[in-house]
């Protein structure tokens, strides 16, 4: 029972979600919509799981006064807080212009925009890494970023040939290339999910 | 540039958090982590929130007590039963939920993934091959590309002869479309930089733009 009727749980409902898209009726929209409630709800249950896990790592953390405990502190201040503001004025605390928000626009935003654009230093360096790799292939690879990057520069006249260049790029070899990928992602998600509908595929159950 | 006192106080804290984050550039060090272990309790706590008012509220808590629709307390008790994972004893109950999420995902994903991503891509290669002009011999190149592409990652034929050849032009093929991708991100990184320098030069005008 333990481990059975999950998959045929699993083989039921998925079954019955590949069917229900080839049948354009009213009743079936209902039940997808149903469904789709439900995976929502349950997934937020889920998250709400990471929420908890969080907290108790932080909390076992200071409590075991582990190296790097004060840092934990500040998660759950921030945690704390957080939850706090997001709570204590029911559904207005999430307008625009509240302590909530701002929390959200001064100290998320620009803390998330600033380790993004990290990126642009270690980005560069991982460039140079490849580039003295001296292949044919990675060759290729920088070449083709190189004109895709200096596209939008000015570079005298050799603008017009370069932004054509990159346009072509863009539009034939890069169109190729993320065909391909996106027709390899396709039959591999797709033949992913079978495996779990038809039980061969398990992890997601975890261990007894 | 003129700003309150209020917006003077964020930004200030704004401006220390990314002078927090730039300081990893130098090496690993305390200011980067506060800011690093601010961010994770800070969006934990937000996007908590924001599930609990844009998910929560409007598809169980309203269908449930404004609307009377008490079949949604099914999926409420499935999420509940979720947390029986915290038990080494219970923990198999959580299955019930996690498979009925993974059963209506897998059966929603298979009809979608092959109609937006194969069945989709397929008939948007089949295009028209011509000289007449520039256009047809483009098409021509797009439909080797993906084919070589495709027989690149095709594994249960050895790469040799004719399909080495193919792998060969598909992986020269997939290095030039990682190449524009590559391209693409460093310039989406290199704004975002720019936008966070722009962002400190405003903040040093609006507090120091007097004394300058």
């Amino acid at each position: 029972m333990r481990r059975q009727l999950p998959i045929l749980i699993v083989f039921v409902s998925g079954v019955f979600m590949v069917i229900q898209y080839f049948i354009p009726h009213e009743s079936f929209e209902f039940i997808y919509e149903y469904a789709m409630d439900w995976i929502i709800i349950i997934g937020i249950f889920a998250m709400l799981l990471g929420l908890w896990s969080l907290t108790r790592a932080s909390v076992s953390k200071v409590q075991a006064k582990a190296p790097g405990w004060g840092f934990s502190v500040m998660t759950l201040v921030g945690l704390a807080t957080m939850l706090f503001l997001g709570f204590y004025k029911g559904n207005k605390s999430i307008a625009e212009g509240t302590f909530f928000m701002d929390l959200f626009w001064y100290i998320y935003t620009p803390i998330q925009a600033t380790m993004f654009s990290l990126l642009a230093f270690y980005i560069a360096s991982a460039a140079y890494r490849s580039f003295r790799v001296r292949t044919v292939l990675a060759t290729i690879l920088l070449v083709t970023a190189l004109i895709i990057m200096l596209r939008l520069i000015p570079l005298g006249p050799i603008s017009g040939v370069n932004q054509w260049l990159a346009s072509w790029i863009l539009t034939v070899p890069n169109m190729a290339a993320k065909r391909a990928i996106w027709i390899g992602v396709g039959l591999g998600a797709t033949a992913t999910a079978l495996k779990i509908i038809f039980g061969i595929e398990r992890a997601y159950m975890g261990k007894d | 540039m003129v700003t309150d006192l209020n917006t003077a106080i964020w930004n200030t804290l704004a401006a220390f958090l990314t002078f927090c984050i730039f300081s990893f550039l130098y090496k690993d060090n305390p200011f980067y982590k506060i800011a690093e272990h601010i961010v994770v309790g800070v969006s934990a706590g937000y996007f908590a929130v924001i599930l609990y008012w844009n998910g929560l509220v409007p598809k169980l808590w309203n269908p449930v007590v404004k609307q009377g629709k008490w079949y949604y307390l099914i999926p409420g008790l499935l999420g509940l039963i979720m947390w029986t994972r915290f038990s080494k004893k219970y923990a198999w109950i959580s299955r019930f939920s996690i498979s009925f999420y993974m059963g209506i995902a897998t059966g929603v994903a298979v009809p979608l993934y092959m109609q937006n991503f194969v069945i989709r891509q397929l008939s948007s290669t089949m295009l028209p091959v011509h000289f007449k002009n520039s256009v047809g011999f483009f098409n021509l190149l797009i439909i080797v590309g993906v084919l070589c592409a495709l027989i690149y990652f095709f594994f249960s034929k050895e790469h040799k002869g004719a399909m080495g050849s193919a792998a060969r032009v598909g992986i020269w093929t997939l290095m030039v479309g990682f190449g524009a991708g590559f391209g693409l991100t460093v310039m989406g990184r290199v704004s975002l930089l720019i936008d966070r320098v722009i962002f400190l030069k405003n903040y040093f005008t609006s507090i120091f733009g007097h004394i300058l």
